[in-house]
Parts: C-alpha cells; structure tokens; sequence
C-alpha cells in the first residue's frame, strides 16, 4: 500500500490524534479560508455568520459559569459591554495616527484589552457575590448588568446615550471564528483537564468538593474570570463589526438571549452550545418573513423546543452519553 | 490524633452543639451515637470547617485546625465523608475516585491507591466509566468511601455510611471499613445510627444526646450498659 500520498495520510493521521487540538486546528482553518474567500459572500449573509461567531464565543464562555460550574450569571451583556467598548474607545483614539497595514494590530490590542478590562469587572463582581447561590446569585448579576450599562449611558466619554459611532470595521470571519475555535478549545481543554475536572465537582456538588480538598470559592471566581475575559473579546469583535456601540445593545434582554442559548443547546455540552448559538442566531432572520409577528414565532419556537427538549437540544458532548439527568 | 474541646455550634439562635470534648487516638476506630437530632453530623461537620463553630478548639495533630476552611483541613489528611453519600453525579465512578486524589501529584501512589480501591470494593471496578448518579446506593457510598481513600487520609470520619443501604451490602462495607483501618492504618471517626453494627467494629464510643455527650466508654463497656441497650440497641 505504499504510494505516494502516504505523507499526506500521515498528516492527516498526526492532526486527529490530539483531541482538542485538533478541533482548534480546524476551526481557526476553516476561519482562514473562509475569511479568504469571503469577499464572495452575500454581504448579509455574511454579516449574519459573523454575529454567529460572536454568539459562539459569548454562549460557549458562559456555558464555562452557568453549565461547567453550575452557577447562574444573568450578566453577560454587561461583561460584553464592558470589553465591546474598551475596544471601541482604543480603535476610535488610535486608528487615524495608525498606518492601515498595522490595523489588525490595533485590533488585537484592542481585543486582549477588551477581555482583560471585562475579567477585572468579572473579578470584582465575583468575589463578593459568589457566597450567594442560585436565583440570588442571578439577580446580582443581572443588576450588575444594568449598572454597567447605566454607567455607559451617563459617560460622556463614550458617547452617552447615544453611544459611539463609526468605529472602524476591523473584524472578519476569520478573526471571530478564529476566536471562537480558541474560546472553544481554551474552555474544553481546561474542563477535561484534572484541574478542570473541579468546575464540574464544584457544580455537582459544593460539600463533597471542599471535603475532596477543592476550594470552590477559587473554581467560581476563575469560572467568572474566564468567561468574563471572553465574553468582553466578543464584546470588542462586536463593536468592530456593528460600528456603532449603544448602551441599549447590551440590556437586560441581551444576557437572557445568551443564556437561552446555554440552557437550549444543554448545561454543560459545548458541541450543542455551539449548535444552539448558530440556530438562535440564525432563527429570527429566517423569520423576517413574517414581519411583524417575526419576534412572536421565535419565541413560541423556543418556548415549543424548551417543552419537547428541556435538557436541551443536542445531547452532542463527545465524551459523556447517557448523562442526560441533571 | 484528634482532640476536641468544648466544642459548640450554634445554627442561628439554635443550639447544637453545646461543647463537645471527646478524643480519637491513632489508628482506633471511634464511633458516636445517639438519635436523630443529637448533633452527631454537626460534630462531623464542625471538625472538617463545613460549619463553622462558635467556640471551643479542635486539635490535629496537636494543632489547631479550628476555623480553617474545609479545604486546607483535607489537606491535612483528615478526611470527611458527608452524609447522603455526595457523589459527583456527572462524573464517571473513574473521575470521581481521581477526584479524590485532587490534591495529590504523586502518580504512581495514585495509581497503587486506585487499585486498593478496586481490592477493597471490586464492583466499583465493574462501575468503573459509568456515571456516579446512576450508581445504587450502595454503591454510592462505596464510591464515596473509595473517594476519600484515593485522598491519602490519616483519618477519615464517615457519616452514616449506612443510611438508606441493603442490610447485606451494610455488612459488607463495615468489613470493608475494618479493612481499611487495619490495612491502611487510617484513623476512623464513626457517625452511626445503627449502633449495634458500629460499637461492633469500633474500640470506643461516645453517646451524643442533644449537642452534649452523655456517656462514654470502651465499645464492649456501652454495648452491655443497660441504658444503652434500652435506647441505641433494642435489647
């Protein structure tokens, strides 16, 4: 069986193997070529896929708090807030003293900063409001929430209640989907990891966790760190696509329609968190043929779904099966 | 290796536990009793930082271990088995024993400690990729038993390791706690309802009466004891 395409099996062979790596791989392959040919594309068509990107990365980083570790954030529009316009304000300040080609640069600057400004804000409302549990634990941070975008609509700094404006257009198919296969390998590598493995025994069960010499006060603050820190990058790659950032983008409403996106692709399965955030995404534009009652049938859709799948749509995580309980 | 000294806890207004002292020398098998209500878990709970205490100390070691989180304590090596079994339900029989040995590096001991599990409780072998919340209650409490070994204890304390169980695989895992303290020589602090079967296995007793110790006494000494008899077993 020698022939000469032998190498290239062995290529292919080496890039299965390692698990998750081989889903980043892919991903942020995929990312590439699509983005290259994506001058092709239907501009709508295309802006749609790249809100799914987006969508991608802010349900997977919750899925991290409210799935993996078991506890239920209401306020992941306001991390994303906080990172979307960090982004903003840098690339509104800097891009016309920056030469084109160093754009992408500013971009990245844009997002790490973006990121780290949210897991600050993550951080801060983390600790002290992670001694509450459940139903307490979500009002917090859904006031939190609308804090956040109450400060940015009295701050004149960053536009008021009108927001900001002509934000350049940086983000691409390749870099949302890019960042979305990192977010996605970042959270399933460190799940599956034997450190990782605390963010579920901390979500099934606190006592028997600190009895096994877990601190699950450090896995929930880390679990809010993280899916801050991303869901403020998916902030920032927002602002870049949309251009225009207002403090009513990232309401109450927002973080209830990332949620939905966790609890419908099932608690804790990244496959059908991913799923469920392409659909959702996708779901209200198909819809736009029925106009005005277009918001009506998306919501009797999910309220149909929730009722035939209340454990969620896609039972599609690639290691458990049968855990479909709790 | 574990003193106790006055110590109580108070559950808002509610007194329950009105100082305890009582004592739990290396490599014995102590147990307390008492009826529902006494305060036996609250003491159990009380020494491994799940509840904090209002006053009195608790010695491990000859150090003090009162008011450190629950997490520095297991480090110390004293481990407690919650009641109700508290088994990671989403995580398979194999996981959970890994993460008992979540504070460990030392791969090979893990591996020789997994297979001591598997020597004493062979069906959780059989068990070994399915998921914990599937498992009988039984089978549960084995794994839980199992999953504090994994983490290298110098004492363990079990919390009603009967409760809810067939009566044939009780017998079984009390032969098995046995075996664990002879083989392992771990330390066991002993909650139990079922007195008969635990004054049985153990050297010495404490009978816990509404947050306070009433009596105490070599384990042979409290079974013949008529006030005992009367109340814990059934004579």
């Amino acid at each position: 069986m020698k022939t000469g395409l032998d190498p290239i099996y062995k290529a292919i062979a080496s890039v299965r193997l390692p698990g998750a790596k081989r889903w980043l791989l892919v991903g942020i392959a995929l990312a590439l070529v699509a983005s290259y040919f994506s001058g092709q594309f239907n501009r709508y068509y295309l802006g749609v896929w790249m809100d799914c990107g987006i969508n991608i990365i802010l349900a997977v980083s919750l899925n991290l708090i409210n799935g993996h570790t078991g506890q239920f954030s209401l306020g992941h529009a306001g991390f994303m807030s906080v990172g979307g316009y960090t982004a903003a304000k840098l690339s509104l300040v800097y891009s016309p003293s920056v030469p084109p080609e160093w754009h992408p640069v500013l971009l990245c600057a844009g997002l790490l900063l973006g990121g780290l400004a949210s897991a600050v804000a993550g951080f801060l409302v983390g600790v002290p409001s992670l001694r509450l549990r459940g139903d307490y634990l979500a009002i917090v941070t859904l006031g939190f929430g609308e804090i956040i975008r109450v400060i940015f609509q009295n701050t004149e700094a960053v536009g008021a209640a009108s927001g900001l404006s002509g934000i350049p257009k940086y983000t691409t198919l390749g870099w949302t989907f890019g960042v979305a296969a990192i977010t996605i390998y970042v959270v399933a590598a460190l799940v599956n990891s034997t450190y990782g493995r605390g963010f579920l025994a901390v979500s099934d069960d606190e006592v028997a966790a600190s009895s096994m010499g877990i601190n699950p006060t450090r896995y929930k603050v880390t679990a809010f760190v993280l899916g801050a820190f991303f869901a403020g990058i998916a902030g920032a790659l927002y602002a870049h696509h949309k251009q225009t950032l207002t403090p009513t983008q990232f309401d109450f409403m927002k973080s209830i329609d990332i949620v939905v996106m966790v609890i419908l692709g099932g608690m804790g399965r990244t496959g059908g968190v991913i799923l469920a955030a392409i659909i959702l995404t996708w779901m209200p534009e198909m819809l736009r043929g029925f106009a005005d009652y277009r918001m009506i049938m998306y919501a009797l859709l999910i309220i149909a779904l929730m009722m035939l799948r209340p454990q969620g749509l896609f039972a599609l995580n690639f290691k458990r099966k049968g855990g479909g309980a709790a | 290796m574990l003193e106790v000294l006055n110590l109580a806890v108070s559950y808002g207004s509610i007194k329950a536990l009105h100082g305890i002292t009582l004592q739990v020398p290396e490599k014995a098998i102590v147990t307390l009793i008492g009826a529902n209500g006494a305060g036996k878990s609250t003491t159990l709970r009380a020494i491994s930082g799940l509840v904090k205490s209002s006053h009195g100390s608790v010695k491990y070691d000859g150090q003090e271990i009162n008011g450190m989180p629950a997490h520095k304590i297991v480090a110390r090596g004293l481990c407690h088995v919650p009641e109700g079994r508290m088994v990671f339900a989403n995580l398979t029989v194999e996981e959970n024993l890994r993460m008992g040995a979540y504070l460990r590096r030392d791969a090979a001991g893990i591996r020789e400690d997994l297979d001591y599990c598997f020597h004493v409780f062979p069906r959780l072998r059989e068990r070994l990729s399915q998921l914990a919340g599937t498992l009988s209650g039984g089978e549960q409490q084995m794994l839980a038993i199992g999953r504090a070994v994994m983490s290298k204890p110098r004492c363990l304390m079990l919390d009603e390791p009967s409760l809810g169980i067939a009566p044939i695989l009780v017998r079984n895992i009390f032969k098995q706690i046995v075996a664990i303290n002879q083989e392992r020589g771990i330390t066991v602090l002993l909650v139990e309802q079922n007195a008969n079967l635990a004054l049985k296995i153990s050297s010495f007793g404490y009978v816990l009466e509404t947050g306070r110790v009433i009596l105490e006494n070599t384990a042979e000494a409290l079974r013949d004891d008529p006030q005992v008899q009367a109340a814990y077993l059934g004579h």
